[in-house]
């Protein structure tokens, strides 16, 4: 249950003081949940702030919205309050704790780890594999673990991703933790489905109808849509990976296969819709106001978003060159990204899908507690 | 630009805009000139909730029905009468169809299922609010043709032998220079925002007045008006004001500021013994009687004390309440007299006024307060196609206004909630058509 922690530091007390603003004029009310969530609210418990946050899905509708924007002296900035608090709630509830404080240089971080795991692979690759192997042009049957083998390659994949959504999940429940809402277990239950549809559907980047303020002062739907894309991208890949075990498993034939089999036209089709929907999302962000973000946030974003489109990339790669003799040099490559991917999800922007459901959630389920309430009248 | 525009369009708040949709959409060149730079275009709409409409059905909008015979008796109450019956009804009829129209142009409304705006069959919501729908109508504008500057300050100057009119413009960049016009539309604002005019009026009090809405709607322009000869209606020295947090900025305080917790606790003066608002009570009207109950105090500053009970009651504030774990700490963190407070509050208690709340349980807390002006009852004189009345009943046909520099027209005092947005669309829209079909000729 909610600790009633009080925290003094500067963030805090700017959220609050921000918040206190919006909750005694609501002009915002229609643009997404994190209005109703603050309504008649006279004080913020870290808690709190910590649901809000994640609640907020970042349209930037109310920024421009907002009538108390700087230059004007009460300078409201909601969506970049929120986004820091956001990140200083990530960092707060990462698992192991270690990676939340090192958080707090995690572009660096992402980078380093990553590019440390391909050069370990590619050089792993280099000195374990007989050269005949790597350069050997050869796309027969059994060729990628000619490359690396079987057992290290599902090894070293199966350990990295178990690795990300062990630290994900544990993530998850600490900060379900410090914020799960006081209602009974029956409207959670009943805010199950409402909140898996405002989950999936993205329903918030909808600036409640006309689109969020992606790049500007005008509304549109290309952040929700892009979005969608390189999810939908991301999940055809992943469909990939589960037909090509099933390939392997079931029907004991080795990768790599044809360009006609399903393992390779999911994942051709899968990961040019992703890189789609990462193209789309990289110039959003790259023509974007800056004035209502969080710096830190974006560069978690642009990181994020390079080195998703990197897999993909190097995927692409094998795929095209896998007839030639940079096939091995390619996979190796791919596979160091696969496993750098996994490594460092737990503490990149990933973290955001499962904090925000989790807000979404104790929203639904507040929202189902209280049933039908009485507004006042304004005439 | 040495061209002349058919229609120059001075003020950019939401009369303004529509006059300059309506009239680009007639076919016509327009000019809008708004003197605000960009962050704080859009005048006193920026700070508005929702307008008054309309309807005889519910719609998707707004439920229920609001008739116009409805509409124009609560105008009447409220004016007592003073209000020009042949605008009053142009302005309840229009009402009808202005949300729809403001739809057109790209406002969206927000429907009542969504988020929690109260319950109200008299009046729509833009969604996101006032700024929201003057970003929309921006865009719009910018879109259709519309010429915009904002940083632009208009002033009136001449009626040249051709009847083309010559305006002087300000800018914060460049040198002064003058634009030349077949119409006039003017929706500057009222008067109100400029200290000097509002001392003019209300005396040294008035220093100690906060302008809830924005700077820049000066009267300036109303002044150029008046001297040129136009004719007033309504009365500069009365104004709509409520009490505001005394801790917000002094101008464009907007509505997070009005401190709306009265009914649930006691108001004393500077000497820490309490005031009344006569016939205050708990209504909606409340606000309005407080802010000149205030203004008459010394220093025109006043304090709602409440306690613990009162504040859960009130809802919340722009500015954390002062607290103080006694009357006397209270007393202290004003800088009022603990044994004067301690007995104010001792009668208030021992005596309570129908439907007050004692203030007995601890923690106490308070809010310095002081008048806000939202708008004054005084502007120009216009006819039922929004043309500017001379003091000499002469008309002109190609000098016209809306907005709130010609709302005294139809509310000579008194208000309704959503009245001022309406009026503005309503007479922008009718002002910009009119100020188009006379350049058809
Ligand atoms: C705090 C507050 C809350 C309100 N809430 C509501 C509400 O909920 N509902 C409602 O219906 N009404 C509300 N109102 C009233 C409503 O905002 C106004 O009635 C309405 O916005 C008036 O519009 P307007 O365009 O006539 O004038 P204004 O909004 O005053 O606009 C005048 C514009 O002209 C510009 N200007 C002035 N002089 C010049 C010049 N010389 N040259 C160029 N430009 C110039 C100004 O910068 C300004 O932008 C509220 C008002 C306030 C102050
Ligand atoms: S963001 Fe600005 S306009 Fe929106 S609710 Fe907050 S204070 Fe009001
Ligand atoms: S940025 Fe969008 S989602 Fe976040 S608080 Fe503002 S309106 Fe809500």
């Amino acid at each position: 249950m909610s600790t009633a922690d009080t925290s003094t530091d500067e963030l805090t007390a700017e959220a609050e003081r921000v918040l206190r603003i919006c909750t005694a004029c609501m002009y915002c009310d229609g643009l997404c949940p994190v209005f109703p969530a603050i309504d008649d609210k006279h004080e913020f418990r870290l808690s709190d702030l910590n649901y809000l946050s994640n609640l907020c899905h970042n349209c930037r509708g109310c920024w421009y919205a907002c009538q108390y924007a700087p230059p004007h002296p009460f300078a409201v900035n909601l969506p970049a309050t929120l986004a820091a608090v956001r990140r200083r709630s990530y960092a707060d509830h990462l698992w192991p704790p270690v990676l939340g404080r090192a958080f707090g240089s995690p572009v660096t971080g992402i980078a380093a780890i990553v590019s440390l795991i391909v050069l370990a692979t590619l050089a792993f690759v280099l000195l374990s594999s007989p050269p005949a192997a790597l350069f050997g042009a050869d796309d027969s049957e059994g060729a990628f673990y000619r490359v690396l083998p079987w057992s290290i390659m599902a090894g070293a994949a199966g350990a990295s991703l178990l690795w990300a959504v062990a630290c994900i999940g544990l993530a998850t429940l600490r900060f379900w933790r410090t914020m799960a809402p006081d209602v009974p277990r029956g409207a959670l239950l009943r805010a199950l489905a409402p909140a898996l549809r405002d989950i999936v559907t993205l329903r918030h980047l909808g600036g409640g109808g006309p689109g969020c303020n992606d790049v500007g002062e005008r509304t549109s739907h290309h952040r929700r849509l892009f979005h969608h894309v390189m999810v939908a991208g991301f999940a055809g890949t992943a469909l990939s990976t589960v037909s090509a075990a099933i390939y392997h498993h079931a029907l004991g034939v080795a990768a790599p296969y044809p360009l006609a089999s399903l393992p390779v036209l999911l994942g051709l089709v899968g990961g040019v819709v992703m890189l789609a929907g990462i193209a789309g999302l990289l110039w959003i962000e790259h023509r974007a106001d800056t004035e209502p973000s969080d710096r830190t946030e974006v560069a978690l974003n642009v990181t994020f978003l390079i080195l998703l489109g990197l897999v993909t990339l190097s995927g692409l790669a094998v795929l095209a060159f896998r007839e030639t003799p940079a096939m091995g040099l390619l996979l190796a490559g791919h596979l160091g990204l696969v496993f750098g991917f996994f490594v460092v999800l737990p503490f990149s922007k990933a973290v955001h899908a499962p904090f925000r459901a989790a807000a979404l959630l104790r929203a639904a389920a507040e929202k189902a507690a209280a049933g039908a309430r009485s507004k006042r009248d304004r005439g | 630009m040495s061209s002349t525009w058919d229609v120059v369009v001075i003020g950019g708040g939401l009369a303004g805009l529509c006059a300059a949709i309506a009239a680009r959409r007639a076919g016509v060149s327009v000019r809008l000139l708004e003197c605000a730079p960009s962050a704080f275009r859009g005048g006193n709409a920026r700070h508005a909730r929702n307008f008054r409409v309309v309807h005889e059905a519910p719609t998707r909008y707004v439920p229920d029905a609001y008739q116009a015979r409805e509409f124009l008796d609560d105008l009447a109450r409220v004016t007592q009468g003073d209000s020009n019956p042949c605008l009053a009804q142009r302005l309840v009829a229009e009402s009808e169809t202005i949300a729809a129209w403001l739809m057109a142009n790209g406002v969206p409304l927000q429907q009542p299922n969504v988020g929690v705006v109260p319950y109200s069959r008299r009046t729509v919501f833009p969604l996101g609010g006032g700024k929201a729908m003057i970003n929309a109508l921006y865009s719009t504008a910018t879109d259709i043709g519309v010429a915009i500057s904002t940083d632009s300050e208009a002033r009136l100057s001449r009626q040249s032998s051709n009847g083309n009119w010559s305006i002087d413009l300000t800018t914060a960049t460049s040198s002064p220079s003058s634009i030349d016009a077949r119409t006039i539309v003017v929706c500057a604002g009222g008067a109100g925002a400029d200290p000097a005019w509002l001392r003019s009026h209300y005396g040294d009090a008035a220093d100690g007045f906060m302008v809830r809405g924005t700077p820049y709607a000066n009267g300036r322009m109303l002044a150029d008006l008046i001297a040129a000869g136009a004719g007033t209606v309504g009365d500069p020295t009365i104004c709509h004001m409520v009490a505001v947090d005394a801790r917000g900025p002094r101008f464009d305080g907007g509505i997070v500021t009005r401190i709306t917790a009265i009914p649930y606790g006691m108001v004393v003066d500077g000497s820490a013994r309490r005031i009344d608002a006569t016939g205050a009570g708990a209504e909606p009207t409340h606000y309005a009687r407080w802010g000149p109950r205030i203004a008459a105090c010394a220093g025109q500053t006043a304090y709602l004390i409440l306690d613990a009970d009162g504040l859960q009651r009130a809802a919340p504030q722009a500015f954390p309440p002062i607290s103080g774990a006694t009357i006397a700490d209270l007393a202290e963190a004003l800088g009022l007299d603990p044994a004067t407070l301690a007995q104010s509050v001792n009668a208030f208690n021992a005596a309570l006024p129908a439907g007050a709340h004692p203030i007995a349980s601890a923690t106490f807390a308070a809010y310095p307060m002081r008048p806000g002006v939202t708008f004054v009852h005084h502007g120009v004189a216009v006819d039922d196609h929004m043309r500017i009345v001379w003091a000499d009943d002469r008309r002109n046909d190609t000098l016209f206004a809306a907005g709130m520099i010609m709302a005294a027209n139809v509310i000579g005092r008194g208000y309704l909630a959503g009245l001022g947005l309406t009026l503005a669309a309503v007479f922008g829209r009718l002002a910009g058509t009119e100020a188009a079909r006379h350049v058809h000729g």
